[in-house]
C-alpha cells in the first residue's frame, strides 16, 4: 500500500510485519529542518489522539514538533535513531522512520496521496 | 533565505554543519554586508571615540583595531563593534540592527572638529578559516604575512579596492573585507571559485560564534545587559577603567569595582537536546539560577553548548545546574569559555 502524507509533512505507511502504521517525516521536511541532531520519540505503550504532539526533532537551529496522524498506541520506535539521528536526513522516507502506531485510519488527520502532497510542497 | 535585520539573507547553503566544518577546517565565505560601516574623521575623532567607547583611542596605532562596545547612560549596551585606526580616520563596523542607534548616539555626542559618516553602498565579506589567508593571498595585493589578528589595511582584492581587517566572528583566523557594493559579487565569486572556500549562511555564523563563546548583541548584550555582566571587562584598558570619561562610565566602573549580580558563563549540557535561548536554569535546590542567552548544537564538540546569564554565585566553572526543556530537567555544568579554542593569528610579543 502506498505512503500517505499529512499537511504537517509526515508520511504514514502500513508496516507489513506488524500491521501497525509506520510514521516518519518527509524528504521535504528533513530538507527544511537541516542537520538533525536528535529525535525525542514517544514511549512505547503511550496512547495518543490524532493531531497530538508526540515527538520532537531537534535540528541544529530549532526543535520541531511531530504529531500523531491517528489515534492509537505507540507500538514501536526506531532504535537506530539514538545513535544515528542523521538517518532522518539521509533516509527520511525509509530507514529514518520515527515510530509505529496501532490504530484505525478512521478519525485520522487529513491524509494526502503522493501527488496531492507533491503539489502541496510544490 | 530568511528575513534578518531588514534584509533577506541565506540561512544556509550546503547545510549548517557542513558550512560550520568548512570554516573550522578550510575556509568559509559569509556575506555580512548588512552590518553597519561608519567613519569618524577630523581632529575631534579621538575625543568623540573616547567619549563614547571605553578604549584608549588616542593610543590605537594606525593599522590596528580593537573590539569594544558603546553604552548608554545607565551602562546598558547600545552595541558592540570593532574600531580601527585608518590613519586619518576611525573605521567602525557594528551590528546591522543597532546601526541606527549607534549613528544617533554618535551624532548626539560629536566632539568639535569631528565628522561622522555612515557609509552607504559598501559591502562586507567575511572569509574565515585556517586556509582563509592562503586563499586571500592569491587575490590580495598586500602581503598578508605582515598582518596579524586585528590588523587592518587598504589594498586591492581581486582587482577591487578593499579594506581588509584580520578579524572575524568565528574564533578562526580570517578576514573581513570591506568593499564597494558593485564589486562585491565578482570578488565573492573569485573567492568561491577556490575549492577550499564554501559559501556559508547565518546558521553556521551563529553556531561558529557560539562555539567561540562570542557575544551576540540582542542575546548576550542588550540595553538590559551590560558589557561587564557579559564578561567583557577584558576589553577595557586599565586607563579607561581608572579614568572613566565615557557614557555609562559610572555604572561600568562600579560594576568593575564591586562586581555584578549576574555573569555570563558557558554551559555544557548532557544529552543531545540543546537548551536554547530563554531556557530557565535552576540550581541543585531547584531555585532559579539564571537564563540561557544562546544555545545550540556544537558540530565540533558533537554535543549541545550554551551561553547563559547566571547569578554570580554560580559563575565559576564546574557549577552544576539544570535547564528546563519541555517540562524535563537537563543536567548542565558551567564551563570556561570559549567552548572551542580560538585560533587567531596573534602577533608574537617582542621579547
Amino acid at each position: 500500500m502506498a505512503k500517505q502524507y499529512t499537511r504537517n509533512h509526515e508520511w504514514i505507511e502500513m508496516a507489513e510485519d506488524t500491521g501497525s502504521w509506520r510514521v516518519g517525516i518527509t524528504q521535504y521536511a528533513q530538507e527544511q529542518l537541516g542537520d538533525i541532531v536528535m529525535a525525542e520519540l514517544p514511549d512505547v505503550g503511550r496512547t495518543v489522539v490524532a493531531g497530538e504532539e508526540c515527538a520532537v526533532i531537534e535540528s541544529v537551529k530549532a526543535a520541531s514538533d511531530i504529531y500523531a496522524p491517528l489515534e492509537g498506541e505507540i507500538t514501536r520506535i526506531n532504535e537506530d535513531l539514538a545513535g544515528s539521528p542523521e538517518l532522518i536526513n539521509e533516509q527520511a522516507e525509509g530507514a529514518g522512520w520515527l515510530f509505529e502506531i496501532s490504530g484505525s485510519l478512521d478519525g485520522a488527520v487529513e491524509l494526502l496521496g503522493e501527488q496531492e502532497y507533491a503539489d502541496l510542497v510544490g | 533565505m530568511v528575513p534578518f535585520a531588514g534584509y533577506s539573507m541565506p540561512l544556509r547553503f550546503a547545510g549548517i554543519v557542513a558550512e560550520h566544518q568548512a570554516a573550522r577546517v578550510r575556509a568559509a565565505l559569509f556575506d555580512v554586508s548588512h552590518m553597519g560601516q561608519l567613519v569618524l574623521a577630523g581632529e575631534g575623532r579621538i575625543a568623540t571615540a573616547e567619549g563614547l567607547l571605553p578604549i584608549a583611542a588616542g593610543k590605537l596605532a594606525a593599522g590596528r583595531s580593537k573590539y569594544t562596545f558603546m553604552c548608554d547612560e545607565q551602562g546598558g549596551t547600545i552595541d558592540d563593534m570593532i574600531v580601527g585606526n585608518d590613519g586619518d580616520r576611525l573605521f567602525i563596523v557594528c551590528n546591522a540592527a543597532s546601526a541606527d542607534a549607534v549613528a544617533k548616539h554618535i551624532e548626539g555626542n560629536l566632539a568639535d572638529g569631528c565628522t561622522f559618516q555612515r557609509l552607504a553602498g559598501r559591502a562586507l565579506l567575511a572569509l574565515q578559516g585556517p586556509q582563509a589567508a592562503a586563499v586571500l593571498a592569491e587575490h590580495a595585493a598586500a602581503d598578508l604575512d605582515s598582518m596579524y589578528f586585528m590588523d587592518a589595511l587598504w589594498t586591492e582584492v581581486a582587482g577591487a579596492e578593499a579594506r581588509i581587517c584580520r578579524c572575524g566572528y568565528t574564533g578562526e583566523d580570517g578576514f573581513e573585507i570591506s568593499l564597494a557594493a558593485e564589486a562585491a559579487a565578482s570578488v565573492a565569486r573569485a573567492l568561491l571559485a577556490d575549492d577550499r572556500v564554501a559559501p556559508a549562511g547565518l546558521g553556521a555564523r551563529d553556531s561558529l560564534r557560539l562555539e567561540a563563546g562570542l557575544c551576540l548583541y540582542g542575546n548576550e548584550l542588550s540595553a538590559a545587559i551590560s558589557p561587564i555582566e557579559a564578561g567583557l571587562r577584558w576589553a577595557i584598558p586599565p586607563s579607561r577603567r581608572r579614568g572613566g570619561g565615557f557614557v555609562g562610565a559610572d555604572t561600568i566602573l562600579d560594576q568593575i569595582a564591586n562586581g555584578t549580580a549576574r555573569c555570563l558563563v558557558g554551559l555544557a549540557c548532557e544529552g543531545r537536546a540543546p537548551l536554547r535561548a530563554g531556557a530557565e536554569l535552576q540550581d541543585a535546590e531547584g531555585q532559579f539560577a539564571g537564563t540561557v542567552t544562546s544555545g545550540g548544537w556544537s558540530p565540533t564538540l558533537e554535543r549541545p553548548v550554551a551561553l547563559a546569564l547566571v547569578g554570580s554565585q554560580h559563575a565559576h566553572p564546574g557549577c552544576r545546574l539544570s535547564g528546563l526543556l519541555r517540562g524535563r530537567s537537563i543536567a548542565a555544568e558551567t564551563v570556561e569559555l570559549p567552548h572551542v579554542a580560538h585560533r587567531y593569528r596573534v602577533r608574537p610579543r617582542a621579547s
